[in-house]
């Protein structure tokens, strides 16, 4: 099925300047290159589209041009279904379950790495090619360079800023053989002069934290349309247990706010967490916010193995936060213990806690729980 | 590696000789028709030559034949201009049609009920796409104004009764259009003998340039024009004749008219030979449409379980250009609604293939295909397990 003797790449393309810049550093290296793009689910909007960032018709059109400039084939692939499963509604029963859920994490855990890896594995290609800002090393056990026996590593990007390896903890050596990360290598500065030096028709558009799947940003009126029976007021309590107040649903809370709660108190209150068993708010003072440690579930570990002892290592707990140094126990049943060398504030159930020694990314978990001081009172 | 075009459905290459004829027209003879002098006097032979010779072909009369922009212009002129004809001259404003039409009908049609207060009645298709000559017997009403089924199928190839339903609606006193349109590359087209009102035709389904179509109408049938300015085409298609695609067209149907039982004898082999190894190839495989009545070039398939725009992709990196039933860039996958309205389940519809051969088709051409289809099919039925 080959048209030529060149190792085929396909490069997942979105029409912004870091695929777009992975795609043209990939033709140049002398790879054959296919562009696919993901169609993903979208929210209905009100004139009658659907909105998702990463596959409007704009962003595909961008695609386009650039595949054309390249000269590379482009196609468009359907992983609406997909990605209405494993993300969005993810993305609503985690909240739905008390829970801050990553949607970003999932998509590269089942769309990206699962679902497009095997679609170009299938069209024969040898690797698939993102725009993420992170690296990929080969440690060779044996003689012999990547064929032989070794182990792929996750490894930060150059770009520490950028770094993107924190939503690609959940990959493995089955995902990593076959990975490229071709702006990696490089800072944000660089890859949009090397957009600029290959004549790239990218549009320099402002960068976005938001999911791509909401139509406005607006997680809580998106949950209110989508999931409106998951949504029910309940009490607001202090951590000994004490009723202050009525809250809208869990959901619209996050932990460490202090604005918009609806209770008054003698002092600044909080959101603390949930008790989702109870359908409860726990609010408290800032002395009561925050924890030292943390357990987490679903743990990935890149290598494959579980490291047999606790070990030092430096954990994000949220893509934006710096790492804090900490001490990791493997636990049974793909679980992990975090003790921190520090209190963190905001250590939040749904997101990912994900574990670095230097610039490798050793994986990560779900965090289940933070173990909390106004828990360890009650 | 050479790639292969097994996609003469969706367009044809110019054909080299009506290059030549057109292309003084694109030169030095740049008149309008409409002029008095010199140049504009051969520029209205030209058109009015073309004119004798798709007259000649379709059996009809010189000024029966309306050049239009294309096949969809043609349509939407037929439908638009017969139903509003009808309606101011008798109150009729009932249409028929069938769910299977092309969208140029469809979405016309469609226009016509929602916007325009036409009451529509679209006929049933049995499995293979066919209407029955005796369901649109039972549709007709005395307020009909027209009826409109394709000669063939464009995503199917399936071929209608084209000259029972004419009769019938003649009977009756009602118009009959038909969409011939995918036909016209090897079907005849003669209108006497089929006996319809109006028939659409684009050039470029068969060698000739796009942009350019023509439409029958019958002597005395009522048609209102829907693009209105000058009075070109006897008043009935406003604008400048496009004079240079017009001689293609003219060019293009005549040798598509003499060639014809040449090419539709190997086309037909070809197409058998598709389906064979096709069928006895790829596991969980259907042809969609009529097995015999179809077009000689045509041959459509379903595949369970598959996304025919994965299979298009793959098959454009193996360097075969081919169709599902319904093309879509944008990755956005809709059962087609010719495929539904055949009763087919969508795990079926969603897997559909076009393969349509043409005058540059070659035995190695679908040899090449049949090798690389059943692999293309299996590797996608493999996508869906889970990597190792």
């Amino acid at each position: 099925m080959k048209m030529s003797d060149r190792v085929r790449v396909v490069v997942a393309m979105s029409g912004g300047v870091d695929s777009s810049v992975a795609a043209a550093l990939l033709v140049q290296q002398g790879y054959e290159v296919i562009g696919l793009m993901m169609r993903l689910w979208g929210e209905p909007e009100l004139n009658g589209g659907v909105h998702n960032r990463c596959c409007s018709p704009d962003s595909m059109a961008q695609a386009r041009r650039v595949a054309e400039k390249l000269d590379i084939p482009f196609y468009v692939v359907d992983a609406q279904a997909p990605f209405k499963s494993r993300v969005v509604d993810f993305f609503i029963n985690g909240y739905l379950s008390g829970v801050t859920p990553n949607p970003c994490l999932e998509c590269n855990r089942h769309i990206r790495w699962d679902f497009l890896l095997r679609k170009a594995l299938s069209l024969d290609a040898q690797y698939l090619a993102t725009g993420h800002y992170a690296r990929v090393r080969f440690i060779s056990k044996s003689e012999g360079g990547p064929g032989g026996e070794g182990e792929f590593q996750l490894l930060r990007a150059v770009d520490e800023r950028k770094d993107q390896s924190y939503v690609l903890s959940v990959m493995g050596q089955a995902q990593l053989r076959h990975a490229l990360f071709p702006v990696g290598a490089y800072t944000k500065a660089e890859v949009r002069e090397l957009a600029r030096q290959f004549d790239l028709p990218v549009a320099e558009r402002p960068e976005s934290q938001d999911l791509c799947f909401l139509a406005d940003n607006d997680y809580r009126r998106f949950l209110r349309q989508h999931a409106s029976e998951g949504l029910r007021p309940g009490p607001i309590i202090r951590s000994d247990g004490t009723v202050i107040g009525q809250h809208q649903g869990l959901p619209f809370y996050t932990i460490g706010q202090r604005k918009g709660i609806g209770v008054a108190g003698s002092e600044p209150l909080y959101v603390l967490g949930t008790r989702p068993e109870a359908n409860a708010l726990v609010v408290g003072t800032a002395d009561e916010l925050g924890s030292d440690r943390l357990t987490a579930g679903r743990v990935n570990w890149i290598s494959g193995t579980a490291p047999a002892e606790p070990f030092r290592a430096e954990v994000k707990i949220r893509y934006k936060a710096p790492p804090v140094a900490a001490t990791v126990t493997p636990l049974p049943d793909q679980r992990a213990e975090v003790i921190f060398d520090q209190r963190l504030r905001d250590i939040t159930p749904g997101q990912a806690a994900v574990f670095y020694t230097g610039e490798v990314c050793l994986g990560g978990g779900i965090i289940l729980r933070a173990d909390r001081r106004y828990e360890q009172q009650r | 590696m050479e790639s292969i075009y097994l996609d003469y459905a969706a367009t044809t290459p110019l054909d080299p000789r009506v290059l030549e004829a057109m292309l003084p027209y694109l030169r030095e003879e740049f008149g309008n028709p409409s002029s008095v002098h010199g140049f504009g006097r051969r520029a209205e032979k030209a058109v009015e030559g073309a004119r004798r010779t798709v007259a000649e072909v379709l059996g009809c009369d010189p000024d029966e034949i309306i050049f239009t922009g294309g096949g969809s212009e043609s349509n939407n002129l037929a439908l638009r201009g017969a139903a509003f004809a009808a309606r101011e001259l008798r109150g009729a404003n009932h249409l028929i049609t069938a769910p299977t039409e092309h969208e140029a009908v469809l979405a016309t049609m469609h226009q016509l009920r929602d916007h325009f207060g036409f009451e529509l009645t679209e006929l049933p298709v049995d499995r293979t796409g066919r209407v029955e000559p005796a369901d649109v017997v039972r549709a007709l009403r005395p307020d009909t104004a027209l009826v409109s089924v394709m000669t063939a199928n464009n995503e199917i190839g399936t071929l209608q009764p084209v000259a029972e339903i004419a009769a019938i609606c003649h009977e009756r006193g009602v118009l009959f259009h038909t969409d011939a349109v995918q036909a016209a590359s090897q079907l005849d087209l003669n209108v006497r003998a089929s006996g319809v009102d109006l028939l659409s035709l684009g050039a470029h389904k068969f060698y000739g340039p796009k942009g350019v179509g023509a439409l029958y109408v019958r002597r005395g049938t009522p048609l209102l024009p829907t693009q209105t300015g000058g009075a070109q085409e006897r008043g009935r298609r406003a604008g400048t004749s496009n004079v240079a695609s017009i001689v293609g067209l003219a060019e293009a149907l005549r040798i598509t008219a003499q060639e014809r039982e040449t090419h539709n004898a190997r086309f037909a082999a070809l197409r058998e030979y598709v389906i064979a190894g096709v069928l006895s190839n790829v596991p969980e495989s259907r042809v969609t449409g009529h097995r015999l009545e179809r077009l000689p070039n045509h041959a459509s398939f379903v595949f369970r379980y598959i996304n025919g725009n994965d299979l298009l992709m793959h098959l454009d990196l193996a360097g075969i250009a081919a169709s599902s039933g319904s093309a879509c860039k944008t990755g956005d996958p809709r059962p087609s609604g010719v495929l539904l309205a055949l009763g087919l389940e969508p795990e079926w519809a969603l897997g559909s293939l076009r393969i349509t051969v043409g005058r540059g088709t070659t035995e190695a051409h679908v040899e090449r295909l049949v090798a690389v289809l059943p692999k293309a099919v299996e590797k996608l039925r493999a996508e869906r397990l889970a990597l190792a």
